[in-house]
């Protein structure tokens, strides 16, 4: 037994575990337990059924002649396909990267997207940009599929029959010729959120030739809270952006800020920053986190408050009333208990570090918070320190959901002869209650340009398939002003058009391209004299200097916290409430054809293909259901059946559940995956809408990968505080046993030479999967399906573990991601009958496919179950696009072979063959793995263990540094910094 | 009661049983000598071309340069192939009508790339890097064999693993000076004594790297 003091509590608790994955564990379900013996779960190694011994010996002696005969392939003859004009810049066989630009609800992320003769492969963030700074987020490294996705819409067509550009053209401006006289009085143009300079010239040149017609915006994840808070605030709409940078605490009201809203990426790496406990782990800032459900923020806040959404806005008041912010007073805003006590003890540190601290309210609160912590920042000095506000990004902010009504109202009235929908699809996601499809189908000419052809193209004559953003020119403005210009890295495939195109259209009889449209926009807008130098230098660095925008002083007006008081409404203690949120896969519903996303655990429920509603234990209970049980949602006069999943720490008497599913009509992934929450949400209040849950009495299969791949041990996700830290900085090594180096059966390696490590700060984890993707991406990693994951049998690489701690109602989470962790030591190695998995001199445990004959017997000796076995053919080989999105650097698998991580290999190769022909060692940051590349929070890095001064060598002499299971002395070259929190001692001592 | 089988069935079922050795042996004598044969690895066998271009007259001959067409032989895993401007290059002058010549000035017209048949194809989980490998003084003539005595291409060597390993056990026998590595004619006067020298000077790793699996799979 270790004398770890935590370890006699936890033994004290009824079921041995301080940490657990699943309720089933924290109540010790014997199947838990089982598995946890099992290399995969249960049922991924299960027969198909009704099989005897004479039809299995049968099939044993059909595939050892089958697998003996497909040996003997002769290699096939190839052709070498050379070039007949060879680009200057290509060399074949190496990549070259260019920048470009990403957008999500319209804001602008820089990228580099690596490309192999002209076929884009891999998407990285781009160091340069300040919304990435060379990170990026799950969507961002998901894009390549959605680029390739054979689903993709790929004729334009009139009336679903096949048709081209120029009758579309032709079409289009017949109908504005008739407009001419009416001054274009039925034009009305929808798009979603635009920043795009040129884009917004183009349209308000359409809205000059005609002065009557009309632009709209509508984002499903809107923000007009944020917009009409700022407008209540400082009189007009500002951009409001934080600087984690100098924030020492920080308040997230109900803000998902590190994964949610623009310049999440950046935020999380400036909030790791502070996070990062090196030395003592002065500088290391706190987090308080007020939620309604279960977020990115809460499992890395120091403190955490469970509120149901509807007390958001009353908890913000009361801290604002703590903190003397004028107008914050009011019978309603007396919090009791535990909340008050916490808001004290907040209000009290914010106080204590005026202009060092920040109140971020979340992107989908209500604007009555955002008021509250405008007030509260300009109260505590934080304007122009950790909270800079600047002129809007978007050209034309407006309040999208009044703008959207305003169209369907003039649908309604007959009064639009011409609907064109750039972008977007509102058929699925306009507020159920104006029903917009409905609507629209009173326009007698309705054009709709999207990549996909979607519920909205069903409402429409002309389908106009949209060019990716990796196939078009364009632009776009971050988060904090900053300029980018999208740049294709390949034709079209499927002859897609973009926005700019079709816009040209309303103004030139033969449209320009898009490369002349965008460039001519910033023509007139960078200095005339060098235009051509400094075009080519934005293109390169993906960047336009100069173009952030400067920092502002508004006003205040203090009168606007009395009004945000006096719109708050208790919520009622019976009403059950629902809370909607876009999804952190499919996002609102865009991504739902890329099965990447769909496949990827979804962060705390570890779902896969599946919305649910996620309920608190303590409500399943009240209403008799467990995760899996179909209830009935009730709300906006709409009802959905969808499956419960009862989440530890979920506010209790609320539900939340994901937007984005149900799609109708997409592509082969997408379509009637999930359930459709559009129709529940209501205009008014976007986000939260009151609720009536029922039983059905229904049952659903869902596929979660939370118990899939347990391991032993005790302290697989070690913690401590910053507190603990200094008392005595070995507490972390002191948790287990570490067992001498040579207590080993086997003779041990030597690694004269480069030893590969990799070392994962726990700290920092926001489990935000970007590092799942990109994996996945960079190692031709397969989609396996629904079936298939809830067979245990899902091939990710690098699983990010969700631990529990402490009691359901309340856990403390831990996210850990696990890669293979290349032993020194491996299980794996001395198992294998054909040697097909073998140490490197470096130390990298490597697979060779080719050798594998799937005895999986490595996986079954392997202690952290990190191997995945090809059990069918789930590399797709028949699709032709799909062939051009992959790594050329890695072997596409086959069915029958077992796979893991290889440290990304091929990047440690081609660096040591770039650092070998210059005569010089691998520098230390050379090799980046693909995981290490993506991390917004750099919570992972990747080196050389033998040279001390490498980061990972550092990283590794921390004091809070362990290894997973390291008592079975496997020494494992992938290691942890154990999760340091900093609480404050007011609400410890509570 | 007579025996069911003759006496001499023992003598016969010792020698079936002693000759199934011997079958057995030989039949995974003939499949290995099959598997290093020709049949199977295409060393020697010339491949149809859509031009019977001869290295030998433009090596020998003309004297041009490998890199002059694998341009990036020195840069890049793939030695590269000549566009067809390349080869136009010179064949707009030289030859200029020739028949033989037409498929690639119907490319060049066209703008259709020619297909020129692989002769040395690795099986594709091999990630094979002409980079290093010339960086580290491993002659052409080393895995082509001497191309400037062959009018059609073929397949110098076998291309098989273990002919990879015996040079990634010995480099020393296979390492030459760094000017000498495009030299079709290059000899060494002594290798045994100049290999462990130029390993060295080469800073060429050792086998135990060389031979870790993922040197070449991954």
């Amino acid at each position: 037994m270790s004398d770890d003091p935590r370890d006699e509590s936890s033994s004290a608790r009824p079921h041995g575990r301080q940490f657990w994955r699943s309720l089933a564990e924290l109540e010790g379900s014997p199947g838990v337990e089982e598995g946890r013996g099992d290399e995969f779960p249960p049922q991924a190694s299960e027969w198909p059924d009704g099989l005897d011994r004479r039809r299995f010996l049968q099939l044993a002696g059909a595939s050892l002649a089958l697998a003996g005969l497909q040996g003997c392939t002769r290699q096939p003859v190839e052709s070498i396909v050379p070039y007949v004009r060879q680009p200057e810049e290509i060399v074949p066989g190496r990549p070259l990267f260019y920048a470009t630009v990403m957008t999500l609800g319209g804001y602008g992320h820089g990228l580099l997207v690596e490309s192999h003769e002209g076929r884009p492969t891999k998407i990285e963030g781009n160091p340069s940009h300040p919304a990435s700074l060379g990170s990026t987020d799950a969507y961002a490294q998901a894009a390549i599929l959605g680029l390739y996705d054979p689903d993709r819409s790929q004729l334009l067509t009139e009336l679903r029959g096949v048709s081209i550009w120029k009758d579309f053209v032709a079409a289009l401006q017949a109908r504005l010729k008739a407009q001419e006289a009416l001054d274009g009085e039925g034009i009305r143009i929808l798009t979603e959120t635009v920043t795009s300079p040129t884009l917004v010239d183009q349209i308000r040149a359409v809205l000059d030739r005609f002065p009557k017609a009309r632009w709209h915006q509508w984002e499903p994840v809107t923000r007009d809270a944020v917009r009409l808070a700022s407008r209540a605030a400082f009189g007009r709409i500002l951009e409001t952006r934080y600087d984690l940078r100098s924030a020492d605490v920080i308040v997230a009201l109900d803000a998902d800020f590190v994964t949610a809203g623009p310049g999440a990426v950046r935020r999380a790496r400036d909030f790791a920053d502070r996070r990062r406990v090196r030395g003592d782990g002065s500088g290391m800032c706190r987090l308080y986190a007020i939620e309604s459900a279960p977020t990115a923020a809460g499992t890395l806040a120091d403190h955490r408050l469970a509120v149901r959404a509807g007390a958001v806005p009353i908890v913000a008041a009361a801290l604002a009333r703590e903190l003397g912010v004028p107008g914050a007073t009011g019978a309603a805003l007396a919090l009791e208990g535990s909340q008050a006590r916490f808001v004290r003890a907040v209000a009290a540190d914010l106080l204590a570090r005026p202009g060092r601290c920040v109140v971020i309210p979340g992107e989908y609160a209500p604007a009555a918070v955002h008021v509250l912590a405008h007030a509260i920042n300009h109260r505590l000095d934080a304007s122009g320190a950790t909270v800079v506000q600047t002129e809007p990004v978007e050209p034309e902010p407006i309040d999208q959901a009044s703008s959207l009504r305003e169209l369907v109202e003039a649908l309604r009235a007959g009064r639009v002869d011409l609907l064109a929908i750039v972008g977007g699809n509102p058929v699925h996601t306009a507020p159920a209650d104006l029903r917009f499809a409905e609507a629209m189908l009173r326009a007698p000419f309705r054009f709709h340009l999207a990549t996909e052809e979607d519920e909205t193209s069903d409402y429409c004559q002309w389908h106009v398939p949209e060019a990716h953003f990796l196939e078009a020119w364009s632009d776009a403005r971050a988060f904090d002003g900053t300029a980018s210009i999208a740049q294709p890295l390949i034709e079209p495939l499927y002859g897609g058009r973009s926005a700019h195109e079709v816009l040209a259209a309303f103004l030139e009889e033969t449209p320009r391209p898009g490369l002349a449209i965008v460039q001519e926009s910033w023509r007139s807008r960078l200095p005339a004299a060098g235009f051509e130098a400094s075009w080519r230098r934005s293109l390169h660095d993906g960047v336009i200097e100069g173009t952030a925008l400067p920092a502002l002083t508004p006003a205040h007006r203090a009168d606007s916290v009395r009004e945000a008081v006096g719109s708050i409404r208790p919520p009622g203690e019976e009403a059950i409430e629902l809370v909607l949120r876009p999804d952190p896969s499919v996002f609102d519903g865009r991504f739902a054809n890329n099965g990447w996303l769909q496949e990827l655990p979804r962060p705390l429920s570890k779902l896969t293909w599946d919305n649910v509603a996620y309920v608190s234990p303590a409500m399943a209970r009240r209403l008799g259901v467990a995760s899996g049980d179909v209830v009935e949602v009730q709300a906006s006069g709409a009802a959905a059946r969808l499956p419960v999943w009862v989440l530890p720490g979920h506010p209790d008497g609320s539900v939340t559940a994901h937007l984005g599913y149900g799609r109708r009509r997409i592509g082969r992934v997408g379509t009637g995956v999930g359930v459709d929450l559009y129709p529940l949400r209501d205009a008014v209040s976007p986000w939260l809408v009151e609720a009536a849950v029922t039983r059905t009495g229904e049952r659903t299969d869902l596929a979660s990968t939370q118990e899939h791949f347990l391991m032993e041990g005790r302290h697989p996700v070690r913690r401590g505080t910053l507190a603990e830290l200094r008392a005595n900085p070995g507490f972390v090594a002191e948790m287990e046993e570490r067992p001498a180096r040579e207590e080993s059966f086997y003779p041990p390696h030597s690694y004269p030479g480069r030893a590969w490590g990799l070392a994962v700060d726990l700290s920092v984890c926001t489990g935000c999967n970007a590092c799942v993707i990109a994996c996945q991406a960079e190692n031709n990693i397969p989609v396996v399906g629904k079936d298939q994951v809830r067979r245990g049998r899902e091939m990710h690489w690098l699983r990010i573990d969700r631990y529990y701690e402490g009691p359901e109602e309340d856990p403390a989470v831990h996210n850990m991601p696990v890669m293979c962790m290349h032993c020194e030591q491996a299980p794996c190695e001395v198992v294998c009958p054909v040697g097909a998995t073998n140490h490197s001199s470096e130390g990298l445990n490597d697979m060779v496919y080719n050798r594998c004959v799937g005895t999986r017997y490595c996986s079954n000796n392997c202690p952290y179950k990190v191997r995945r076995f090809n059990f069918l053919q789930y590399s797709d080989e028949r699709t032709p696009v799909l062939k051009l999105g992959r790594n050329p650097d890695v072997t596409v698998r086959s069915r029958g072979v077992m796979e893991k991580c290889t440290y990304c290999v091929q990047r440690i190769n081609g660096a040591r063959i770039e650092a070998e022909k210059e005569g010089r060692p691998v520098r230390d940051g050379e090799v980046t793995t693909a995981c290490q590349q993506a991390c917004p929070t750099q919570a992972i890095v990747f080196g050389d263990i033998n040279d001390r001064q490498s980061r990972v060598a550092l990283w590794r002499s921390e004091p809070t540094h362990y290894g997973l299971l390291e008592e079975l002395n496997t020494r494992p070259r992938t290691t942890y910094l154990a999760k340091l929190s900093n609480p404050s001692d007011d609400l410890e001592r509570g | 009661m007579s025996q069911i089988f003759h006496r001499s069935t023992n003598t016969l079922s010792r020698v079936t049983i002693y000759a199934a050795v011997f079958l057995a042996a030989g039949l995974l004598f003939v499949a290995a000598a099959l598997d290093r044969s020709p049949y199977n690895t295409r060393q020697d066998v010339v491949l149809k071309q859509p031009v019977p271009f001869s290295h030998r007259h433009h090596v020998a001959g003309l004297g041009l340069d490998c890199r002059y067409c694998h341009s990036s032989v020195e840069t890049s895993a793939f030695a590269g192939m000549p566009s067809t401007t390349t080869c136009m290059n010179c064949h707009k002058q030289i030859w200029s009508d020739s028949p033989m010549l037409e498929p690639v000035r119907s490319s060049a017209r066209t703008g259709t790339p020619i297909r020129w048949t692989r002769v040395h194809d690795l099986p594709d989980f091999v990630y094979f890097n002409h980079s290093i490998h010339v960086a580290k003084g491993i002659g052409c003539v080393s895995c082509h064999g001497r191309v400037d005595e062959m009018p059609l291409m073929r397949q110098a060597q076998p291309l098989q693993m273990e002919w990879c390993l015996g040079c990634h056990r010995h480099p020393e026998e296979q390492v030459r000076p760094r000017d000498a590595v495009f030299s079709q004619t290059w000899q060494a006067g002594d290798q045994a004594s100049l290999g462990p020298i130029l390993v060295r000077e080469h800073r060429i790793r050792g086998a135990r790297d060389l031979t870790s699996c993922s040197t070449c799979h991954r």
